[in-house]
């Protein structure tokens, strides 16, 4: 072993390789098999218009669970998105009573969005609390707010030229929403896998103290994924108020546990350290195909968050199931 | 195998009573270690054997054999002249084997009394604990030992001289014969100690067999009955503790050849580059300073908790100093993060690789490239061929073996994760390097490696700083050593009056 001239490769995997063995391509599997199942079993299915209405059941939760996915890989999470959609939404609909063009709503949307997480983002990374007790707490405070605001009434009255954001369509059957929801999804692409703010995620996720001692500066980081996790927030909120025209403290109720569903359905370790967003993106498409074509079937709600929740359940304890399958007979 | 103790050790028979518990030539290896080689130890009944050695000389690896910990390879454990195994902590704690550790096992959130009795509770009716009666029987222990100490109490509510009444108030219930404690006054007052050893007297006139192991020479002189000696893993002696003086005992711990395996230097000691004035921590440490050439290895030796770490994660930024001032190239900098001192120029290689060093799950050209991605990319954005050309320069240059750079660091051995955490941190180019116990827990072959490595750097004009438990290493390596004490410095030594009797000396306080 005095060879000198060794050299030590770079990889013995491919990229390519190691995507092909991976989490995203049975995900993307199940996605094709949803579809296939989707198109023989319902007539409608096979819509453009029926299609582009589908998208609409993931787009903004989407958006939310693009940045929720940095912020789970880096050790965090946060539960009050949903909340602080309907603070934002309602901060919008206060806004729209005295008279705020569109400009200014949107304005308001993103800064209370802003605000509700540097808040999150203040208390995990000043105070060294746990984050899912903070965002537990905050989850109750931002709607409780909402509440108090509203009562049992709503806002309503948004500028016609606002439901574009909601409602619009860019070209034929693609919607505003979508575009919105593509664009995202590449910026947050690049982020995570091209950056090195994504390089420092990952090694937060995977050890915060080995990181600290490597000279990243850890708090800083998870303070900006509170910040981009409340600024989506505000971005799903425009999107939903505008989709909706109206304010109910009552809107986006349980949203926060679907997002989290999205990311870890799209392959993101719950305990930090793994995952990716073209995972993300599948699973978004996997979540919207399975209520579309349940909802196509005339199945009720709660039949479908059933389905959803054994999706979950199944396409994560598959892998491992399979693992020690094939453990056991290894060893006969 | 039957021991003949006068066959491999000239030693006087101490004692001639038989012993309650004897170890005969009991052998631990780990992978690439061998911790204890064929040691043999005899503990008598109402007598303080002290355990003495360096830190690594195999004292802890005892207890655990002792308490059920770790399983020997080879040699057998006797209580009463039977042979008997300890496959779990409970079948040492049945035997009558019970220790008290550095740091107490205890539970913070329980009572005094459930601390107590946890495993052996008193029990009533329907096999449920019987609060009452537990409560009342943890009461007469403690009193039995004079602690005044109310049961009821929630541990975590009492001072760390209190904990330990509680842990040997909890050796005194389970009625041990044998009793281990592992350096029980480390954390303690003079006053506390006094009554510790009060305590001692009572145990040995209750006929229990005790293990002391301390690095405080006056107080093996003040309750030791019998004396043994450990160093790298072997026995090296054991005696009557009346028949032995303090010189003769260190002599014993570290008598043996330190210069042959270490490199030559080349003494190159250039222009000063790291001055450190009177650091202070309010728990840790107080009144730091010293200065650092460029070229010079300045060694830190001094006992484990002597506070050598704390002061250096203090430089790196991870702690902050309560007062103090650092220099850097003749300029005042106040570090507050480890990226400021990064930053700075200064590196620091923990101790606690898998935790501190290095992110095992990622592989070896990220945990290279992750304090310099401001040079390996191109506005904030990765440039993997990059990465990959510098992670290879500088794994390369120390020799890394790895399937290749993509080979995540965990499925390393602990000798090629240190190379990565070390070529972390030469590609950031620094100034001033500490390493903290840079060889420990690596194989012979690595560690000639990086002590090699560490004379290169000195050479190269790099300021280097080693903390070492190990004498030959500091003796090896160093141009000067500071040997610290309960977060002081003691003594600051130059290459030529160091000697293994004046570190220890200088580290124990004696």
């Amino acid at each position: 072993m005095s060879d000198t001239s060794r050299s030590i490769p770079d990889r013995l995997q491919s990229p390519l390789e190691r995507r092909l063995k991976s989490w995203e391509t049975l995900l993307l599997a199940v996605a094709v098999a949803i579809f296939i199942v989707n198109s023989f079993t319902s007539p409608y299915f096979l819509n453009a218009w029926n299609l582009s209405d589908m998208t609409f059941n993931f787009t903004e939760k989407a958006m939310i669970a693009f940045a929720m996915a940095l912020l789970i890989i880096a050790g965090e999470i946060d539960l009050s998105v949903a909340s602080i959609i309907a603070l934002a939404s309602t901060a919008m609909g206060a806004a729209v009573q005295l008279g705020v063009g569109t400009p200014g709503l949107v304005l308001i949307g993103l800064g209370v969005g802003l605000l509700c997480g540097a808040f999150n983002g203040f208390l995990v990374t000043r105070m060294g609390l746990p984050s899912i007790v903070v965002t537990i707490g905050t989850m109750s405070l931002f709607r409780g707010i909402s509440y108090i605001v509203l009562g049992d009434q709503a806002y309503r009255g948004y500028p016609s030229d606002f439901a574009f954001f909601g409602q619009g369509y860019v070209f034929w059957v693609i919607s505003f929403e979508f575009v919105l929801f593509a664009c995202l999804a590449l910026i947050y692409f690049v982020l995570l896998h091209k950056t090195n703010f994504g390089r420092a995620v990952y090694a937060i996720g995977n050890n915060a103290v080995g990181a600290e001692f490597s000279g990243i500066r850890v708090a800083r980081v998870k303070f900006i994924l509170f910040l981009l996790t409340g600024l989506m927030s505000g971005v799903a909120a425009i999107c939903l108020t505008s989709r909706l025209a109206s304010t109910r403290p009552s809107i986006a109720v349980g949203w926060e546990l679907e997002i989290v569903t999205m990311v870890v359905l799209g392959g993101v370790n719950i305990l930090g350290g793994s995952g990716s967003i073209p995972g993300v993106v599948i699973a978004a498409f996997v979540m919207g195909l399975v209520t579309f074509g349940l909802g196509l079937l005339n199945v009720p709600g709660i039949v479908m968050s059933i389905v959803i929740g054994a999706l979950l359940i199944g396409v994560i304890a598959l892998p491992r199931l399979w693992e020690n399958w094939r453990m056991q007979a290894a060893k006969r | 195998m039957l021991m003949q103790p006068d066959q491999t050790h000239d030693l006087p028979k101490v004692e001639t009573g038989p012993p309650i518990l004897a170890l005969n030539r009991v052998t631990k290896t780990f992978p690439g270690v061998t911790a204890l080689s064929e040691v043999s130890l005899e503990l008598f009944p109402g007598k303080v054997t002290a355990l003495v050695g360096e830190n690594g000389a195999g004292k802890s690896t005892v207890v655990k054999i002792l308490t059920g910990i770790y399983q020997p390879d080879g040699g057998e454990i006797e209580i009463d002249g039977t042979p008997c195994r300890f496959p779990t902590a409970q079948a040492a704690g049945d035997a009558g084997v019970t220790a008290i550790h550095q740091e107490t096992v205890l539970f913070d959130e329980l009572s005094v009394a459930e601390n107590i009795f946890l495993g052996h509770a008193p029990r009533g009716r329907f096999g449920l604990i019987d609060t009452a009666e537990m409560i009342e029987k943890a009461r007469a222990i403690l009193v039995g030992i004079g602690a005044q100490i109310e049961p009821r109490t929630k541990l975590k509510d009492l001072g760390i001289a209190n904990k330990h009444l509680v842990a040997i108030a909890r050796a005194l219930s389970i009625d041990a014969r044998v009793v281990i404690m592992d350096e029980p006054t480390a954390a303690l007052s003079q006053k506390e100690i006094e009554e510790l050893y009060v305590l001692v007297e009572e145990l040995k006139d209750q006929g229990k067999a005790i293990l002391f192991i301390s690095h405080k020479f006056d107080e093996i002189f003040r309750i030791a009955d019998n004396y043994t000696v450990f160093r790298d893993g072997a026995l090296v002696g054991t005696g009557s503790i009346a028949d032995v003086s303090e010189a003769e005992l260190v002599k014993m711990m570290v008598g043996r050849d330190v210069s042959q395996i270490f490199p030559n230097r080349a003494h190159n000691i250039g222009d000063e580059i790291l001055v450190v004035e009177g650091y202070e921590h309010p728990t840790e440490f107080a009144d730091i300073g010293f200065t650092l050439h460029r070229g010079q290895i300045l060694g830190f030796y001094g006992l484990v908790g002597a506070g050598r770490s704390e002061f250096m994660q203090s430089i790196f930024g991870i702690t902050r100093p309560s007062s103090g001032v650092l220099r850097i190239d003749g300029k005042q900098v106040d570090i507050r993060s480890p990226a400021d001192a990064v930053a700075n120029g200064i590196v620091y290689v923990p101790e606690d690789r898998g935790k501190q060093g290095a992110i095992t799950a990622l592989p070896i050209f990220q945990n290279v490239t992750l304090p310099s991605l401001g040079r390996t990319s191109r506005n904030g954005f990765l440039q993997l061929a990059e990465e990959f050309k510098l992670a290879r320069d500088f794994t390369e240059r120390l020799d890394l073996r790895a399937a290749s750079l993509d080979t995540d660091v965990g499925n390393l051995s602990g000798g090629n994760q240190q190379k990565v955490v070390i070529a972390k941190w030469l590609a950031t180019q620094p100034k001033v390097i500490i390493l903290d116990e840079p060889t420990k827990g690596i194989d012979i072959g690595s560690k000639a490696a990086v002590h090699e490595f560490m004379a290169e750097l000195a050479a190269q004009g790099l300021a280097v700083i080693m903390v070492s438990s190990e004498i030959p290493e500091i003796m090896g390596m160093s141009d000067r050593v500071i040997v610290m004490r309960e977060g002081r410095i003691a003594a600051e030594l130059s290459a030529d009056t160091m000697t293994p009797e004046t570190l220890v000396r200088h580290a124990a306080g004696i």
